[in-house]
């Protein structure tokens, strides 16, 4: 067994890279059959009409697959991710909460953009309260990190799902419509406000980026090798509620796509260096939401179902993490 | 130097560590040992600022460990403690460059990396240096974090039971690799240990814990005796001197 020479081989060196490629022209296929496959009429309308599509999809993927790499590597667990956690279960909460309190009136009278502004700014601030305890301090163990997910989760959505029935039919529609987003239909008007924000982010979190191979080994060895832990991980939270906020807000909640595309990420580049990882599980966010609904919108001429196949697929790999690791 | 000062830490009603007032030479090997739950590792984590203290203070070579910058700490002190768990895919050699991340950020230089190939090769790690660590077994891997901690070449190095998971000839090798450090590299070792004959035989100073005080220290000769030990462990400890050393015999 010992002496079986594993020699450090071109392979081994090349794979991040050849997994990057590989779903670079993957992704760039599924983009440009998105843009083009059964089209009909004026090009210039159906490059805009798809272009907003496709640029919504793609910060949806973006948002996700980033937010959940580093919301694992600051958590050091590969099964939780924010949404998970319930991160988007409370966004829908504050959005929920300001039509109850302030009335529908409010969804109407502001621009949606500063609305949305807003509304990160109060999400970045109430995950930062509720889940700061959970992650600054001690190691905690998954099982309770899972259990208090589950239960944040269902608390937010119980008080959404109460404070909705208490709303004026009128005043819950308008508030459906901003909410029940789907890949099929992003909401296009916070596209612009989405893309700076994105881009926001990205900056501070390409600052941090030699931080993020060192917090993966863990809260005691991020100390040990002089990372500021409490700062760094207080930022990089904030950024994960921004980011679920804006994939949130433009398609609505979405349970398992980040648990799906981070796992097969971190499963295909073979190791654990954010460099690779990161730009990997984008790209399979891209794949996996263009490609798809490029699939069931012009193969299948189905229109609403790639949630559901995406779900159903990241809830699987979601059962199969937690039983390998309780077979351990 | 490390100088504790009144360092407490209470988990709810139990103080597990309560006012250690400690002076640790620099240089040479100081072990710390003591029964289970004599709150040793959880004052080497105050120590190493891993966990935060209820009252005290610790300075490390002059610096407060509280207010210091942690990156200037971590050019003065490593740490290593038993449970190493992460969910990371590394190789041995990528653990190991780690260890340079408080000098370099990331970037190695070449300085770095001749202290990353010195630390595998010190650490008989060369054959192992490609594989990833959850290929290891647990020694194996206890000596990848090793040669990170020595990679990190800081003036004080801190390990828990650094012993753990390692066969006899392995313990050995650890413990001279340590002796080295201080001997000919000036540092300072402060070590957790349970296997007395092992603090014995390569400590210069001891520090014996019980029920999270300070029950006696003193250079190893004076510390190593059948009352001193028989009074920390609560238990019949004898020590005969073989071959210059002294050993101590508390099988039955």
């Amino acid at each position: 067994m010992t002496d079986q020479a594993v020699a450090p081989s071109r392979w081994t060196i090349g794979r991040p890279a050849l997994v990057l490629i590989g779903l670079a022209l993957l992704a760039l296929v599924s983009i440009a059959l998105f843009m083009t496959l059964g089209a009909k009429g004026s090009w210039s309308f159906v490059l805009t009409f798809r272009g907003k599509k496709l640029l919504g999809l793609i910060l949806v993927a973006y948002a996700v697959a980033v937010s959940t790499v580093l919301f694992q590597t600051v958590t050091n667990n590969r099964i939780l991710t924010p949404s998970i956690m319930g991160f988007d279960a409370l966004y829908v909460l504050i959005k929920t909460s300001i039509v109850f309190f302030l009335g529908v009136g409010a969804l109407t009278a502001i621009d949606s953009q500063i609305q949305f502004v807003v509304e990160v700014l109060v999400m970045v601030a109430f995950s930062g309260l509720l889940f700061r305890w959970l992650f600054l301090g001690e190691e905690r163990s998954l099982h309770l990190l899972v259990l208090v997910g589950i239960i944040f989760g269902v608390l937010f959505r119980s008080l959404s799902n109460f404070m909705q029935r208490m709303l004026d039919p009128g005043a819950f529609n308008v508030l459906q419509d901003t909410m029940f987003a789907s890949f099929a239909t992003t909401d296009p008007t916070l596209l612009g406000i989405s893309c700076v924000i994105v881009v926001a982010v990205s900056v501070i979190g390409l600052r941090l980026m030699h931080t993020f191979d060192v917090l993966s080994l863990g809260r005691a060895q991020a100390i040990n090798l002089g990372v500021d832990y409490k700062r760094t991980v207080v930022i990089i939270l904030s950024l994960v509620a921004v980011l679920v906020s804006v994939s949130t807000a433009l398609v609505g909640p979405v349970t398992f796509f980040g648990l799906l595309v981070a796992t097969l990420a971190h499963s295909l580049v073979g190791n654990s260096k954010h460099a690779f990882v990161l730009p990997a599980a984008i790209l399979l966010g891209v794949v996996a939401l263009v490609g798809g609904q490029t699939l069931l919108e012009r193969v299948f001429a189905f229109d609403t179902a790639l949630s559901i196949i995406i779900e159903f697929l990241g809830g699987v790999v979601f059962i199969a993490l937690v039983l390998r690791r309780s077979a351990r | 130097m490390i100088v504790t000062s009144n360092v407490t830490k209470n988990y709810g009603a139990a103080c597990v560590v309560d006012g250690v007032s400690l002076e640790l030479p620099a240089g040479g090997i100081t072990s710390i040992i003591g029964p289970n739950g004599a709150g040793k590792s959880t004052l080497l984590s105050m120590v190493s600022r891993l966990m935060a203290m209820d009252k005290g203070t610790v300075t490390v070579g002059g610096l407060d460990v509280t207010t210091a910058p942690s990156d200037e700490l971590a050019r003065r002190m490593s740490i290593l403690r038993q449970d190493n768990h992460m969910t990371a895919r590394l190789t041995v050699r990528d653990l190991v460059s780690f260890g340079r991340y408080p000098y370099s950020k990331g970037r190695l230089t070449v300085d770095d990396k001749g202290h990353i190939e010195k630390a595998i090769t010190y650490l008989d790690l060369d054959a192992l240096a490609h594989r990833f660590l959850d290929e290891l077994s647990g020694g194996q891997r206890q000596r990848a974090f090793v040669a990170m901690v020595l990679a990190q070449d800081t003036d004080y190095v801190l390990l828990d039971e650094p012993l753990n998971n390692l066969d006899m000839k392995h313990a050995m090798g650890m413990m001279k690799l340590m002796q080295q450090a201080a001997n000919d590299l000036g540092k300072t070792v402060v070590l957790v240990l349970h296997d007395i004959n092992f603090a014995s035989w390569y400590s210069d100073h001891i520090v014996a814990m019980k029920h999270g005080k300070v029950s006696a220290q003193g250079p190893a000769a004076e510390m190593i005796r059948p009352e001193v030990l028989s009074d920390i462990y609560e238990m019949d400890i004898k020590v005969h001197e073989i071959g210059g050393q002294r050993i101590s015999v508390y099988y039955g």
